[in-house]
């Protein structure tokens, strides 16, 4: 077993769970505390990413870029929340699932008919597109370590926020205990909403980070976001530590399933065969973990609900 | 303080004075339509029975049982893919291809059911989701059957008796005859002691149980059956398109399924049918318009789970009584 | 008939570290009306579950007819002729009355796993559905939506559900929660009525109806049995009259 390829799968893991994790960071906040499961989610993700390759195309700077697609899409999951996403909040489940999905077809199209079909191209800041040796004789993409930090730094900042803060002990109440902090007084609207902004960013977050190593197109967000529902599945519904934990897991398990599974399998079974049953094996590795997850421990791994 | 109650009925009659004109309509269409010499529109009919097929199926689970499954595209695709994967063996009956897409559909709807009837309200729909993933990226690694790009078929499948099957007529009238048996027996099945049974878990879950119903077993063949019939319906999806694709089993798919049935209204025999062709149509029309078609999907769909909830409420009200949260 | 028809023997449940039934032995007699009483929070809910196998025992035994049932489902205690009705109203609101009490004598009537006939065709199963209004006294409101009817003919209705299902036993939990003293009085009758064929095991606060009922009354503190036998020795009994000090002050007097 090449330990370099293991470093660099491990990495890439943590790279990308990180990522999912600020996407499922909002996720599970707002299904944790309103109540509502957004199927949109990904779709903020997706505006994120277009926001970001179109102005980086304009400006040229990548600071830039990633500053106006978190603002923009903050704004834009803010208005949403107000005009539409707040009246669901009272609904049952399979309402929420089918107007989000509306939604969702919605964005996709919106977003077609705005920037066109093709896939728009998100170029890392020059300073980050080139490698770094990390240990002697291992070099790693500079911009994937930039993703990483990045994803570190924003895990932090909230879980500082939610455990430091008034505003956090008010989004943990509402967490575990809706209803409590209902009647304990707290303006209901703007938390909401504050929350629901602050999900929309970090998806923005993730998009314009991920944008450069995946391609920026019409449905992007779909494929990620079965991913953060099965991170906020196996963290447990509400619970940010849950979505570090979920996403890490989920992202490691994926990528490093990717490489292993096919690898042994070759090892011990005819090629032909291996072939194939390699990625089906890899792909469906993280659902069969949710599937295991929602018969065995509904709950997650931290219950943020008592 | 008497509050009058919505009330439905367990009873859901097949009423011939609206079956038959239509049966006989459908069959006098494809006539009509090669004699005004547009033979599009035979195709799109058959593509909205097919789906009026699935839909139904979707319905039996969702209208009738209460069980919101984000999950049926799974079997849609699998009856197409195994359609798929035996034409390129070299088997072409239909008659031994399309038993064998419902007997796979059905057996894996046997696993996925068995497990996911144990959890509840809205962890069942989240796994029906995993396990719908699951059996997609199952069919989408294997290169040797299309892989991303999907399996082409290079012929429809054999029927005998003559009959070519390349012909699209005689493909609609295989499908028109599949379709109206199929309905007919769904009526049967709901009207029967097991449809009165399904229909009451459905209302009151634990009272059936405290009744003596082992609930779980009838919903479990609820699943079957249900997915049995959307492999049925993939089968001669795959014949329609000469194409066993991937999309069919993406997960969005079966978010349309689901439209499909609110659409036409959850918990009537004819809801299928009907949101099949409500959105089938609304496609076709809005398509000739724009390409972006699906905009405006979005926006009805947005309008009726917003205005229209009432088709959602026996499900909302499942949905949360079974369920740990809601 | 020596055998009790409902035995309970050593029953314990728990939930974390409370002991919500603590050692419950029980007897229930055929033929009589055996009231189970207690002030709130007594465990009387969980007690009930564990008869009708809505919940697990951790530990004892309940033996009904002569069998051990402790490890059968709900659905098959039922099978075998114990039924309840439930304190917080658990009816079919969007069906009509009939059908509601239909799809509960189906049960009774062999396999529900008919695919084909039409189930409208057995009257049969009409006609015995409409026999157990008849005797509740709700025939007039068959075609109502069971969500539309007062509060009490919904009580009225729970009893029918159970009674629907032929049993030997019927646990009634809290049948008069919410009526008034008219619509108590009549289900007073109609469970002295239902009485002259079946046992009856009556949870209720209502202290008049227990007193006129009950054949024995047993009385549940804090998840144990603390007295059981004739009313008016348990009326006399001094612990029983401490368990109620606080709790319907003066119900037993």
């Amino acid at each position: 077993m090449d330990l370099i390829l293991l470093l660099e799968q491990g990495l890439n893991g943590l790279q990308f769970g990180l990522m999912l994790f600020l996407l499922a960071a909002g996720l599970t906040l707002v299904f944790g505390i309103m109540d509502m499961i957004n199927l949109a989610h990904g779709s903020l993700y997706m505006i994120g990413a277009y926001l970001a390759a179109v102005v980086m195309e304009r400006t040229g700077s990548f600071a830039i870029a990633v500053v106006v697609a978190l603002v923009g899409t903050a704004l834009i999951g803010i208005v949403l929340e107000i005009v539409l996403l707040r009246r669901l909040y009272r609904r049952d489940h399979l309402t929420q699932v089918l107007a989000t999905f509306a939604l969702l077809l919605i964005a996709d199209e919106v977003v077609r008919i705005v920037f066109g079909p093709q896939a728009l191209t998100l170029n890392p800041p020059d300073a980050l597109s080139g490698p770094v040796e990390l240990i002697p004789g291992f070099t790693y993409s500079s911009y994937r370590l930039f993703i990483i930090a990045v994803g570190l730094i924003v895990a932090l900042a909230l879980y500082l926020l939610v455990t430091k803060t008034r505003v956090g002990m008010l989004v943990r109440a509402g967490a575990s205990n809706r209803d409590m902090a209902l009647a304990m007084g707290v303006d209901v609207n703007r938390l909401f909403t504050a929350v629901f902004g602050v999900g929309a960013a970090l998806s923005a977050l993730a998009g314009a980070m991920l944008g450069p190593l995946l391609a920026v197109e019409v449905g992007m967000g779909e494929g990620i976001l079965i991913l953060a529902f099965v991170v906020i599945v196996v963290g447990g519904i509400g619970s940010i530590r849950g979505a570090l934990v979920g996403a890490i897991v989920v992202g490691t398990v994926d990528t490093l399933g990717r490489t292993l599974l096919p690898m042994s399998l070759r090892a011990m079974l005819p090629p032909s065969i291996a072939s194939n049953l390699g990625p089906a094996l890899a792909s469906i590795l993280i659902y069969v973990l949710m599937a295991g997850v929602l018969f065995w421990r509904p709950q997650g791994l931290f219950p943020a609900r008592g | 303080m008497q509050v009058r109650a919505e009330q439905v009925s367990l009873e859901h009659p097949l009423r011939a004075w609206i079956a038959l004109p239509l049966l006989l309509a459908l069959i006098a269409f494809p006539l009509v339509m090669r004699s005004i010499e547009q033979p599009f529109y035979i195709v799109l009919v058959t593509r909205i029975l097919i789906f009026a097929l699935v839909a139904t199926s979707l319905n039996l689970l969702v209208g009738f049982g209460g069980l919101v499954s984000f999950g049926h595209a799974a079997f849609l695709g699998a009856g197409a893919y195994v359609v798929g994967i035996l034409m390129f063996h070299g088997i072409h009956s239909a008659w031994v291809v399309w038993p064998i897409a419902v007997g796979i559909s059905a057996f894996a709807a046997l696993l996925i059911g068995a497990i996911s009837l144990r959890t509840r309200g809205v962890y069942f729909i989240m796994i029906t989701l995993a396990f719908a993933q699951m059996v997609y990226y199952v069919f989408v690694s294997m290169k040797a059957y299309g892989g991303d790009d999907g399996l082409t078929l290079l012929a429809r499948s054999q029927i005998g008796f003559g009959i070519d099957l390349k012909s699209d007529v005689a493909f609609y009238y295989v499908v028109l005859a599949v379709v109206a048996v199929c309905l007919f027996l769904f009526a049967r099945l709901l009207n029967s002691r097991y449809g009165r049974v399904l229909q009451g878990t459905r209302e009151n879950e634990i009272r059936m149980e405290a009744v003596g119903y082992p609930i779980y077993r009838y919903r479990l063949v609820a699943f079957v059956i249900a997915g049995a019939v959307a492999g049925l319906g993939g089968a001669l999806l795959a014949n329609l398109n000469l194409m066993a694709s991937p999309n069919t089993l993406h997960w969005p798919q079966s978010g349309m399924l689901l439209i499909m049935v609110i659409l036409g209204g959850v918990g009537t025999l004819w809801g299928g049918v009907m949101g099949a062709t409500v959105l089938l149509l609304l496609e076709e029309i809005l398509s000739t318009y724009t390409i972006h078609w699906q905009l405006g999907v979005g926006l009805v769909l947005l309008a009726v789970v917003l205005f229209a909830p009432n088709g959602l409420a026996a499900i909302a009200r499942a949905v949360r009584a079974n369920g740990p949260t809601k | 008939m020596n055998e009790p028809l409902l035995q309970l023997s050593g029953l314990v449940k728990r939930f974390g570290g409370l002991a919500a039934t603590d050692g419950v032995d029980l007897d229930v007699r055929a033929g009589e009306i055996h009231a189970l009483i207690g002030p709130n929070g007594a465990g009387k809910t969980t007690l009930v579950q564990l008869v009708c196998g809505g919940v697990r025992s951790d530990q004892g035994r309940v033996i009904f007819d002569g069998a051990d049932i402790t490890g059968l489902s709900m659905h098959e205690r039922v099978r075998r002729g114990l039924a309840r009705s439930y304190q917080v109203t658990s009816i079919f609101a969007r069906l009509c009355v009939l059908e509601n009490v239909v799809l509960a004598v189906q049960a009774r009537h062999g396999s529900s796993f008919r695919f084909w006939s039409a189930a409208a065709r057995e009257f049969a199963l009409a006609e015995e559905a409409m026999g157990i209004l008849v005797r509740i006294g709700l025939k007039d409101r068959a075609r109502v939506a069971a969500g539309s009817l007062a509060h009490g003919e919904q009580r009225q209705l729970e009893v029918a559900l159970a009674l629907a299902t032929r049993p030997h036993l019927l646990l009634l939990d809290e049948p008069m929660a919410g009526m008034g003293p008219e619509e108590s009085a009549r289900m007073v009758e109609l469970i002295a009525q239902l009485n002259r064929e079946l046992t009856v095991l009556l949870i209720e606060h209502d202290m008049d109806a227990v007193f006129k009922l009950a054949t024995r009354i047993s009385v549940l503190v804090s998840g144990r049995i603390i007295a059981s036998g004739a009313p008016e020795a348990i009326r006399r009994n001094e612990e029983v009259r401490r368990a109620y000090l606080g709790d319907e002050v003066g119900a037993l007097s």
